[in-house]
Order: C-alpha cells, then structure tokens, then sequence
C-alpha cells in the first residue's frame, strides 16, 4: 500500500520523498520525463562533454536537509567557487578573491571609499542573511502566527500550532534592532541599484553586486523589488558561510541523483516517464493520482512539486475544491515567465580573458559580464518591447575547471546562464534562427572580453525558455517557478489558500519551489512541508482520524 | 694554431672557477658546457678538470662521465669563506631541489621550516583550491625534507628487521613496507616507509633523523647505512587524477600493473633519457597517489614533465596546509602532533607505543627476528595498551547547537587542521585524553580529529566531550569515536585506478 505519492522528481520532489520515506512511509516518486532532477540535471550533451543543463552551481541546500539526509554519503560533493571576475571594456576587470584584504585592493583601483564599504556592506548582509536563515526554518503560516501572537495576542484565525522554536523565531524577528528591520524592509521593496547606492558609487562594482538581484528574474536592477532577488542569493550558506557557492562534482545532475539515493535508500521508489494527468480526489479528500496512461495509483498523501499552473491547475478538478475555481484562476495568472537562457559550450582550451590572459585561481570562480547598470538596464530593455539582449548579462563558470571529469583532457565546457530571453518573442517564435541568433550574440559578447574565444568553440547548445518548460516542466521556463517579489512570497506564496504547503483539498499538498522560499536547489520549501505531512498524519492518528490531515 | 697552455696564476683561478661551477644545486657539467661557459678551449678545460679530479675534489658521473659535484669538496660551489661538511654549510637555509620550481609559484610568500628547509605552506593566499585539487584533481607535493637512509649490504635485511616491528624476512624487493621502530621499552621511535630497491639495498624515509640509531643497532653487521637525504628529492602525486598524469610524465613505468605499496624503477620524461626515477605507489593523503624519488640533478626535469603532463587534469601544486588537512581526513598520524617519539619525550608518561598510536597494525609479534622492543611489546600485548588512538567526529547540528549560543552560524570552516592539543572529556565528566589534530572537513562536512584516550573510552561509537572555542568561549562539543580513516576512497588501493578519461 502505497502511503505518499510525490509529484515530480525534481531536487525538490525528491528531498520530500526521502524525508516522507525516512518517516516510514511507502513513498511513490511520479516523474513525467525520462530523466529526474527537473531543472537540477547533467548530461553528456556532446562525447565526452557533461553540462548541468540548467542550473550550475549551489548555495542555498539546506544545511539541514545535507545532514539530515546524510547527503554526503549519498554523493554531494561542493568544490568552492571563491572568487568573481568581471571583465569590463578595455582591458579592464574589477575581481573579488575569497581573501577579503586582496578585493579591497581590486576594489580600491576603481574607488578607495567603495572598498571600503564593502566590509560595511557585507557584514549587513551576512546580518540579512542569518535574519533569513532563522525565517527558513519556519513554515509561513506558523511564522504568521506566532508573529500575530506577540502582535496582537491573537492569531487563532490561523489555526497553526506554534512550536517553541517558531516562537523563538518570531521573537527573534520582531526583537530586530530598527536598523536591521529598516534593511530589510528596505530589501523586500527597494531596486538593488537604490539598495546598493546606499553603500558605493563605482558603477561597475554596483553592476557587479547587482548580477544577484537579477538572477532568474524578469527585473533589471533598477527595478523595486529587485532587492530581494539580491537577498535570495544571499540566504544562502556553505557550511555556515553565507554567500559561499559551490559547484557539484559532475553537475547539479549529481545533486538530483545524490537525493534520489537518500530517498531510496529509505526505500522510496521513483518512477521516471510517468506524467500525472490529476489529482483523484474521493470523500473530498485526495485520495491518489491518475496517470495519464489512465492507470490510477492510491495513497493518503499526495504531495507535487510542479508550479502551481500544475500543481493548482492541470491538475485539479476546481469543482472538487471549495474555492476551487478562484483557485485555478489566480494559478493561471500566477507570474513565472521566463526570463533566462543557457548557453553552455564545449571549448578546446581555456578562455583568454584580456584583462587575465593566463590561467589561474579567476578561472575556477564566478566569471560575469555585468560592466555597467546602463549595460544591463539596456540589456532588459530589450526583454521589455520582446527581444532577447543584443548585448546581453552573462553569469559564467567553468566547470571543467572545477571538476576535469566535466571535459575530456585539456578540453573545457563554459556554462553560460544568459539574460534577457523572453519567453515569447515579439518577432516570432523561439525557432532554430533565433536560438542560433541568441547563441551568437553569447559568443559576441564573449569575444568583446576573451577574444578569439569563438574559434575554441567545438560544440554549442542553446537553450531558451521554452526549452526549460519542455525538459524541466516548468511553465514559462521561470527557474523560481514563479518571480520572487513580495506579491509572490511568504503567504501569497503561490496563493494566500495554499501558502504553507497544505492546500484547499485536504490530503493535497505542495513542495516545490513555488512555495516559500522559492526557488533554487535548496530543499528547504521540500523539507517543511514533509514535515508538514508528518505532522498532519501525527496530528491524524491521535484524533483517531482515519489517516490524513484534520482541517 | 696552438694555443699556451695555462701558466702561473691563470690556471689556479681558471681551476678554481671550474670547480665553482660545481655545486648541490647543479652537480653534474659536461666538458664541452662548461669550456663554453669558461671560455675555454676544451683541452684546456680538459686538463684542468682532469687534475680536479685527480686530486678528488670533483668526481665522474658513472652513467654519462659527465664530471660531478663531490660532497664535501673544498672549494666547489660558491661556497665562500664558510666550511662546508657533509654537503652543508653553515648558516643557510636549506632548499629542497625543488626550491626553484616551488618559490616561482609561492604567489603568498607563506613559507613554513621543516627540518630545516624552507616549503611552502600554501601556495595561494588560502589552501582552499589546493586541498580541493587533491581529493579532485590532482596535488603535487615537495617532501624533500623527509629524512632518508640507505641500507645496503648482506646484512640489509638483517638490520630491517632487527629495528622495525614489521616483518622484514617477507618484504620483497619492489614493495614498500610501512612500519613503525621502537627503543627497547618498545615505545615508538618514528613512523615511517622502507623502499626494498634490491635483494640487500633499502631506502627508509623517516620524518626525524635516525642515522646513529640506525648504525648503533647495526654494530657488527655487514651493513652500510647512508644518509642520502640531501640527495634525494621527493615529490608526492596525490588524487584521483595522479595515474593519468604519472604516465605522462615518465617512461619505463607499467602504472596498471602497479599495486598499493608497490615501487618501479622508471625516467622522468615523456621520452627516455630524462634522468633515473623511483616511483612509489605511496602517499600522506589516504588518496590515489605516488611518491617520486629522484636524484637532485634530476629534480627539476622531474617537476617540469609532472606539471606539464598535470595541466590538461586540473593539476595544481598543494602546500603543506593542504597535505596536513587531507592527510587528517585519510586518519594518518603526525610524529610529534599526535605521538612524542620516545627519543625527545622529557617524561615517561608522554612516551606511547605503536599500539597507543593508532600503529598496532605494524607490530608483528609472531615474526621469527627478535627487534627492538619486542619483549616489552609482548608484555604490552598480555595486559594491554593503556591509551589508544581513535577518530572523533562532531556532527554538524552539535557545530549549530554551539554556536547558536552566541547567535551565529558555526564559524569553523575554511581553517586549516590545527595542531593545537585539546582536551577530550568523558560526557560531562573528567578528562580522558587530549585531541591533537582537527578541523573540520569541507569535504565529509564534519568536524573531525585524532585523539589519545584511556582505552577503555576507545569503543566505535563512544561519545566523548572534545573542547572547542566558540567565540571567546570554550565549549565542549558531543563526539563520537568512529573508524579511521574519515575519508576512504576505492580508488586509494584499486588495482587498476584509472579514472575516466575520454580521448
């Protein structure tokens, strides 16, 4: 008897299955595709050549969920990308080392006062990052909740019971010294260019900071809310070090599959090429899936990890659900589109940047083309009326660096996130001239800063979004499954009735990154709401229920 | 036409110029270079060397009759007013042969005494990539200043196994024997490897020295010991990657037919004639790895074809902060950080035996020759070693828990290993013994260390108390006694490690 069905196998749905099977429970994995690991996937795309497909590097992995799961074991290997490079015209690069007294060097040639900041700057940070560090740990609603006690001695509207960590959370959060409070509101509001004008003046270097406030994001740094993009990307830890990335050795592929062995080793099964058609809802309760081959399959849990045009939508029946077609209809307009590309090519040596032409330490860290705000406000432009950038916004690695098993002997692979590439094209559709149109733009920008690097290009493969909505199944190919701004976050996330992981139908729930925090690999909305289901079963069983959640 | 031939006071400065010529660094000069560098026709030079060598101050290379440095020389090299004996002079930092090759990448001016010579503790500001490039890539290591002897003569083997509780009567040459040597109370002297190159020639490395003790317990024997350390450079090849490029950087060598704990005899170069190499399946990292043992002369050409062939697999030279993280994560002991050998032990209660190390695994108590220490290890074995060495490990919500006292996240990562001795406590209670290596591994994501603890708080899975500083504060973190070594990979023993490599 199967006890929980997941939905998707992607880092997500994979990180619930194993804490559900860890749990004891008979745990089913649904995947539609071939492949698992959703967005998280590596392939030899060309012989010899292994690319993470979509996403590249990780940070925000939960501590909690590597230990728990006793990932390590299992597979996860993170070799430190340290330091950043971004090339800028002429010759020119503004670089950042992981020793902090040599970037306040690199700093200072472009602005003494800037250098200086940015110890000020990065301790505040680190301050927001461990402010969000302590909200991760806490499903929104139980936050809420334990918030609205202390705020206004009620909060039973909520109907959440608050653990006595929440409790310490909330306390903690509403004890926040103004100044701390004032940052982040500021960062939940704010442009990052505005955010960060309140610490420098160098233009390249606020470009340079600002890459993580655009991220997967339809936003360009001047836009509000993008802060908060910025605040993602500094949430995230290795080993209690925030804002430290790591590359698994052999892709994020390698990351999907390291959870999957967690998962199965407590004995949960995952079937690929099973695509879900909808949810089986019997009692008013979810009671299994229906395969789109028509099979169906029961359980008392169903969990899905997809966004919630699926999870809310395609898959649901609204007229099984009160408000159920109020449901479905916000789904729809749900934002998630695409706003991002990959360009990842196989190389026959190491690039030459002008500004570093040999080989050394720049070469295994972040290598950004970000030169300027006007450069990458233009580039956003240009997503805005439709178009892909012309010049676009380049977040570079190069894995081959990091890991020699990604590329045959003295050969390279350059993962390349790209942006701006728009989901729909106002001049047609994404067809093969456009992708190659997109690709050579890439190379350009590329040879602008490492010249003659197109004649190293052995192989080239390019994918926009609705590349990302057909291999990853993610709609619009958004790689947060939604954007991240406050209309998007905490409660509203994805919808003020499904914002802590249980849904209108009891039984149903929601896992993925969709839910709060969002997106990237990072497990953490996966881990809570597993704890969620146990909960509730918990909670079931003591109400001689007859197994399932109570409300 | 025919040229004077060197008169009066010319020939004595050209002869001692000559002899200059000749130093540790570069030992070994054709004629025909070095009439070339002197401006000498090459029958003047040919003269002039011949009477060097007539009166022993410059010798002959056996293999090439190139002319050779002689140790102890008066007058060769740059040697200046100071003696020179035994090969050194005084007041001057030893460099290994390497020197050259190692100070050219030095980009952090961090540089560390070992045994007197200068080496590099991290070639980058931080030791971070090199500790990475060898449990991924590939780490290339300078251990020169490691002690090393020659053992030679009929009685070689005799002597082996009169010194070393290993059982030397079944080594056999080709393979390296790892073994500990104890004085007669059958406390630990040193750790250290002993290379079988012939039926009666040995090479022991040893991290102290031990020429005296060597000769002292061969008294009467037809053996001949001889402390070739300065010249003898050694290079450790460590990581998943060292087997592809250990192929491509030597000749003469079948790597696939290699075992752990093997030795082939091959030339550095990716074509023959780059001068003799010993390599050594051996290694400090507890990873794939070989050592390479090659005359001074031959070290540089050795590091050249090692780096070249190592660019196209990720390569990079590691430092000793680097080595001293893998080699705690690999579960190896360090003399003098987590054993006193018993020959500088000021009191007793500081002096352990191989059992008490964490080394009872190379006491061979039913081996036929008596050696030193063997009466005193026999009665060890009756009643039992009173301390052992055990693996500890904090896991990390212990590491959060701590540090969560003072509002942080743990701040532990990216130390190297300290040396710093730190006492281990039984649950809440009194000290059982002391932690001398830790630190926390990026790579296990654990916060690990050896220790010395009462035997009877040794079992797997024991918890202990290990102190750690949390802030200002001293904390006292949960443990556990789990196996050595920490890290293990298959590739460290397999038979035949190749990784994958396309092409």
């Amino acid at each position: 008897m199967t006890d929980a069905i997941v939905v998707g196998a992607g880092h997500n749905g994979l990180v619930a299955a194993a804490y559900l099977a860890r749990a004891g429970l008979d745990v089913v994995v649904l995947e539609s595709s071939p492949e698992i690991g959703g967005a998280t996937r590596s392939e030899e795309a060309f012989p010899g050549f292994r690319f993470s497909v979509f996403s590249y590097l990780v940070s925000l992995l939960r501590p909690e969920v590597i230990h728990e799961l006793d990932l390590v074991r299992h597979g996860l290997f993170l070799v430190p990308t340290a330091s950043t490079l971004n090339p800028l015209p002429g010759g020119d690069c503004l670089f950042r080392e992981a020793d902090p007294q040599r970037t306040y060097r690199h700093i200072a040639r472009h602005s003494r006062r800037d250098a200086e900041a940015l110890f000020e700057y990065k301790l505040e940070m680190r301050r927001m990052g461990h402010l969000m560090y302590r909200l991760q740990r806490a499903a929104p609603d139980e936050l809420a909740a334990a918030i609205g006690d202390r705020v206004v001695e009620s909060a039973e509207h909520l109907d959440v019971e608050v653990s006595a960590e929440v409790a310490d959370i909330a306390r903690y959060f509403l004890d926040l010294p103004p100044a701390r409070l004032r940052s982040f509101v500021q960062m939940l509001t704010m442009s990052s260019a505005d955010f960060l004008g309140q610490w420098f003046e160098s233009d390249v270097l606020k470009s340079a900071l600002s890459s993580s406030s655009i991220i997967g994001s339809m936003l360009s740094p001047r836009t509000p809310g993008s802060a908060y993009v910025l605040l993602h990307h500094y949430m995230g830890e290795v080993d209690g070090v925030y804002r430290e990335w790591g590359f698994q050795k052999g892709g994020t592929g390698a990351v999907a599959a390291t959870i999957a062995r967690a998962a199965r080793s407590h004995g949960a099964e995952i079937r690929t090429q099973s695509p879900v058609a909808r949810v089986l809802v019997s009692d008013g309760r979810a009671a299994g899936v229906v395969l789109a081959n028509g099979d169906e399959l029961r359980a008392a849990v169903v969990m899905s990890s997809a966004a919630p045009q699926i999870s809310l939508g395609r898959l649901l029946d609204p007229g099984d659900i009160p408000g159920g077609a109020g449901l479905v209809e916000r789904a729809a307009r749900w934002q998630s589109g695409g706003c991002a590309g990959k360009v990842n090519l196989a190389i026959s040596g190491l690039p030459r940047f002008e500004c570093m032409p040999e080989p050394g330490p720049h070469l295994s860290g972040g290598i950004t083309i970000a030169p300027g705000l006007d450069y990458v406000d233009r580039a956003y432009d240009d997503a805005k009326y439709g178009g892909f950038s012309e010049r676009p916004f380049i977040d570079m690695i190069i894995p081959s660096v990091l890991d020699p098993d990604m590329a045959p002997p003295g050969k390279h692979v350059l993962s390349c996130f790209v942006q701006y590439a728009p989901y729909e094209l106002a001049a047609g559709s994404w067809d093969e001239g456009q992708r190659e149109a997109f690709g050579d733009a890439v190379v350009r920008t590329l040879a602008e800063y490492a010249p003659g690097i197109e004649d190293q290009i052995l192989h080239r493969q390019v994918l926009v979004p609705p590349d990302i909505e057909a291999i990853a199944g993610i709609p619009g190919g958004n790689i947060f499954h939604g954007e991240l701004r406050l209309s998007q976050l905490f409660l509203l996330r994805p919808d003020p009735a499904a914002a802590a992981f249980r849904t209108p139908l009891p039984g149903y729930y929601l896992c993925g990154s969709s839910t709060q925090f969002g997106g990237g690999i990072s497990g953490g909305p996966a881990r809570l709401a597993a704890l969620r289901v146990l909960d509730d079963l918990r909670t079931a069983d003591t109400a001689g229920g007859g197994g399932g959640e109570t409300r | 036409m025919p040229r004077r031939a060197p008169q009066g006071t010319q020939a004595v400065q050209r002869a001692l110029a000559l002899l200059r010529s000749f130093t540790p660094e570069a030992p070994e000069h054709r004629l025909s270079d070095l009439a070339a560098s002197h401006g000498l026709h090459p029958s003047t030079a040919h003269r002039l060397l011949g009477v060097l060598e007539a009166e022993g101050l410059i010798g002959r290379s056996p293999d090439s009759q190139a002319y050779r440095w002689v140790p102890g020389a008066p007058g060769a090299g740059d040697a200046g007013p100071s003696p020179r004996h035994n090969g050194l002079r005084p007041l001057e930092p030893l460099r290994t042969p390497f020197h050259r090759r190692t100070a050219a990448l030095c980009e952090s001016g961090a540089w560390r005494d070992w045994s007197g010579y200068t080496c590099v503790e991290t070639y980058e500001p931080t030791p971070e990539r090199e500790y990475w490039a060898i449990r991924n890539a590939a780490g290339l290591i300078d251990v020169s200043p490691l002690f090393k002897y020659e053992i030679t003569g009929a009685d070689a083997e005799r002597l082996l196994d009169r010194l070393m509780t290993r059982d030397f009567s079944k080594s056999r040459t080709g393979r390296v024997m790892y073994t500990s040597w104890c004085n007669e109370e059958g406390h630990l002297l040193q750790d250290g490897n002993v290379q079988r190159l012939a039926r009666e020639r040995f090479l022991v490395s040893a991290a102290e020295p031990c020429l005296r003790w060597f000769e002292d317990c061969g008294w009467g024997m037809d053996v001949e010991v001889r402390d070739v350390s300065e010249e003898v450079g050694v290079l450790a090849l460590q990581g998943p990657r060292a087997r592809a490029i250990a192929e491509a950087a030597t000749t003469g060598i079948d790597f696939g037919a290699m075992r752990y704990f093997d030795l082939a005899a091959g030339e550095v170069g990716p074509v023959a004639g780059g001068g003799p190499v010993t390599v050594t399946r051996t290694g400090y990292t507890g990873d794939l790895g070989y050592e390479f043992w090659v005359a001074a002369e031959h070290a540089e050409a050795l590091w050249d074809a090692l780096v070249e062939a190592g660019q196209d697999h990720g390569l990079l030279p590691a430092g000793l902060l680097a080595l001293d993280m893998v080699r705690v994560e690999a579960g190896l002991v360090l003399i003098d950080v987590d054993y006193v050998s018993a020959s500088h032990a000021e009191i007793e209660v500081l002096k352990v035996t191989p059992a008490e190390a964490g080394l009872g695994f190379t006491v061979k108590l039913d081996k036929q020759a008596d050696f030193v220490g063997r009466r005193a290890l026999e009665l060890e074995r009756d009643r039992g070693p009173a301390w052992a060495m055990v693996g500890l490990e904090v896991d990390w919500f212990e590491l959060e828990r701590l540090w969560s006292e003072i509002d942080l996240r743990p701040q532990i990562v990216g130390q190297p290993a300290s040396r710093e001795p730190t006492p281990v406590f039984a649950p809440g209670g009194w000290q059982v013994g002391q932690c001398t290596s830790r630190f926390f591994s990026p790579l296990l994501k654990k916060y690990i260390g050896l220790a010395t603890v009462h035997a009877d708080a040794a079992a797997l899975g024991t918890e202990l108390d290990v102190e750690v500083s949390v802030g200002y504060g001293r904390r006292r973190a949960r443990a556990r006694v789990v196996r050595r070594p920490f890290f293990n990979p298959a590739r460290k023993t397999a038979v035949d490690p190749m990784p994958r490599v396309d092409e």
